[in-house]
């Protein structure tokens, strides 16, 4: 083995010499310095993400299969990039606020460690570094939520996602223990040949399944998701919802399609139900949710059915548009959370009923969240409704009719809780609304990418998905 | 008598079961902590055992064992720092107390 392999890994390498600059930053750097650490490090990683901004145009295999990274995985690296850039942008008021600034710096390590995570995750070829990256994933991630130290709803977030986090992996690993078992080999290309169905492999991977429908938070896995959202801070809830999900959701698909691409009837099963289920029981949840968090809690839950919708046709066109899908997602997600960071760092609120009367004070705003709360239930001309066509265009095309038009359904159901939403800020009155207030420069800036984003994605996105369709690869 | 490869395996299935009943039934936050333990460790028993009786001559499962033991020490580090906190919060580490995020 020549050192030469680890050229291959030109993502992940820039970010760990990012965190290195950032660590030695945040050590040595003279009190007036620090305070442009949340510039240079937004600066830093934007160049991160343009450098690592072209697809790669082949697999990329290294240490002998056990790295290996398909385009359209570099591609999902880097929706990954810029929505870890929108949510730092938005940290801004978080990150500089009392509590937190004494441990700034640490605040940043541990995001670009649990992204680290995710890019090994994606690109594993053997189970071995699919669990590290799983377990580098999902431990800062703990810390994340758990952040807020003087805050009591922070400790318990903290403590309900490292449990059953630990818990989820537990189960996982001991489907990969008995699959190690049965095939005697871990990688995931010599496991592929070798499945072949006999009981031992079914149990093994229904175990380890269920530990990957923990971390998307897939009904009847979602227990932890609502108190998990709403006790942590908001930019890592943010983080949670678009980030941890969507890479892990893109590591299921992979993981079925390459792995167990030979029990594609039994997972096809398995997930028709969960998905169903996810999708109902999630939206009915959401319905009567008061606080916004755990509202866009339950709605992620539900869009995380949606996604799954993706992973179910097993075609290259199921790939690409949960990519798609995925990327539409993050974006009308960011937004969303951008606002109510906004909200909650300026007043402190959080419920619906605060929300009564938005427009009346702060008029951008308001239509910001509408943006991304129509995106996110799917009106025509924004980003939410191609996507959601392309995801269900791949299911119907592999005949799974009655789930799409369950799916369809719920769209509708979905809509009504968030014109609950817009309903609140744009015609109802209130007497003591949220004061209108300036939000500052970055929190501007990535609303403003955002909404471009919701905009530009509905009008022209099929170039992209295109692009993805190309790269995307089948059962 | 000689021991077989069906001794771990009874051993490791017993220890994983014990863990998800413990998860779910204790009710102090290291309780079930240590659950969680049982869990993983019976996953290392597995690996050790399959490597050592089903494929001697490689050394995949041993060493994903090394990186299980290393990982879940990470995990329960960072568990024991959350639990910590929460007892400086609300002075026990009972489950049933974890009731401020709710519905």
């Amino acid at each position: 083995m020549g050192y030469a392999n680890f050229l291959f890994l030109k993502e992940e390498l820039s970010l760990i010499v990012l965190m290195i600059i950032l660590l030695v930053y945040d050590l040595f750097g003279s009190q007036k310095s620090l305070k442009y650490f949340h510039p240079v490090a937004c600066v830093l990683f934007l160049a991160h993400t343009l450098l690592n901004l072209l697809p790669q145009e082949t697999t990329i295999e290294a240490f002998g299969g056990m790295y290996s990274c398909t385009p359209i995985g570099g591609v999902v690296k880097t929706i990954l990039n810029a929505g870890t850039l929108i949510v730092l942008m938005q940290a801004y008021n978080w990150v500089n606020s009392e509590s937190v600034l004494i441990r700034r710096g640490e605040f940043y390590l541990i995001l670009f460690s649990s992204l680290l995570g995710m890019y090994f995750m994606i690109s594993a070829g053997n189970f071995l570094l699919f669990f590290i990256g799983l377990e580098t994933a999902s431990i800062p991630m703990a810390i994340l939520s758990a952040y807020d130290k003087y805050k009591y709803q922070s400790a318990e977030a903290g403590a309900k996602y490292i449990l059953s986090a630990t818990f989820a992996s537990g189960l996982s690993l001991y489907g990969i223990s008995l699959i190690y078992g049965t095939v005697g080999t871990l990688y995931f290309a010599d496991i592929t040949h070798n499945i072949s169905g006999n009981p031992l492999q079914y149990m093994a991977f229904g175990f380890f399944i269920v530990g990957l429908f923990f971390k998307i938070s897939l009904v009847p896995f979602h227990q932890w998701t609502p108190d998990v959202y709403e006790g942590a801070p908001t930019p890592v809830t943010a983080y949670f919802s678009v980030i941890s999900k969507g890479s892990a959701a893109f590591v299921l698909m992979t993981l079925l399609f390459k792995v167990f691409g030979n029990f594609l009837v039994e997972w096809q099963a398995i997930l028709y139900v969960v998905i169903i289920a996810t999708i109902t029981i999630a939206n009915l949840f959401a319905i009567r949710q008061q606080n916004l968090k755990r509202f866009l809690a339950y709605s992620s839950v539900s869009q995380a059915g949606y996604i799954m919708l993706g992973v179910i046709s097993g075609s290259a066109i199921g790939m690409s548009s949960l990519v798609y899908y995925i990327l539409v997602y993050m974006i009308s997600n960011l937004a969303a959370f951008g606002v109510i960071t906004v909200i909650e760092q300026r007043t402190g609120k959080i419920t619906l009923n605060d929300y009564n009367g938005l427009y009346a004070t702060n008029p951008k705003l308001s239509v910001v969240m509408m943006l991304a709360l129509f995106s996110l239930a799917g009106i025509p001309p924004f980003a939410g409704f191609f996507s959601k066509f392309f995801i269900f265009y791949a299911g119907a095309q592999q005949g799974f009719y009655v789930l799409v038009f369950i799916a369809l359904l719920n769209t509708i159901l979905s809509l009504y809780y968030y014109l609950l939403v817009v309903k609140a800020m744009f015609i109802q009155k209130n007497e003591t609304p949220i004061v209108p207030f300036r939000s500052d420069a970055y929190t501007r800036i990535s609303l403003i990418v955002c909404s471009a984003g919701i905009i530009v994605l509905g009008l022209f996105g099929n170039t992209l998905y295109e692009l993805f369709v190309n790269m995307s690869f089948g059962v | 008598m000689e021991i077989t490869m069906e001794y771990y395996l009874v051993i490791s299935t017993i220890m994983f079961f014990a863990g998800i009943y413990g998860f779910i039934t204790r009710r102090n936050l290291l309780a079930v902590l240590i659950s969680i333990e049982l869990i993983l460790n019976s996953v290392d028993i597995n690996f050790v055992a399959f490597n050592r009786f089903l494929y001697p001559d490689q050394m995949e499962g041993f060493f994903f064992t090394l990186f299980a033991i290393g990982i879940s020490a990470c995990e329960t580090a960072v568990a024991i720092a959350i639990i910590i906190n929460i007892y400086r919060n609300i002075r026990n580490i009972q489950v049933k107390n974890l009731n401020k995020l709710k519905d």
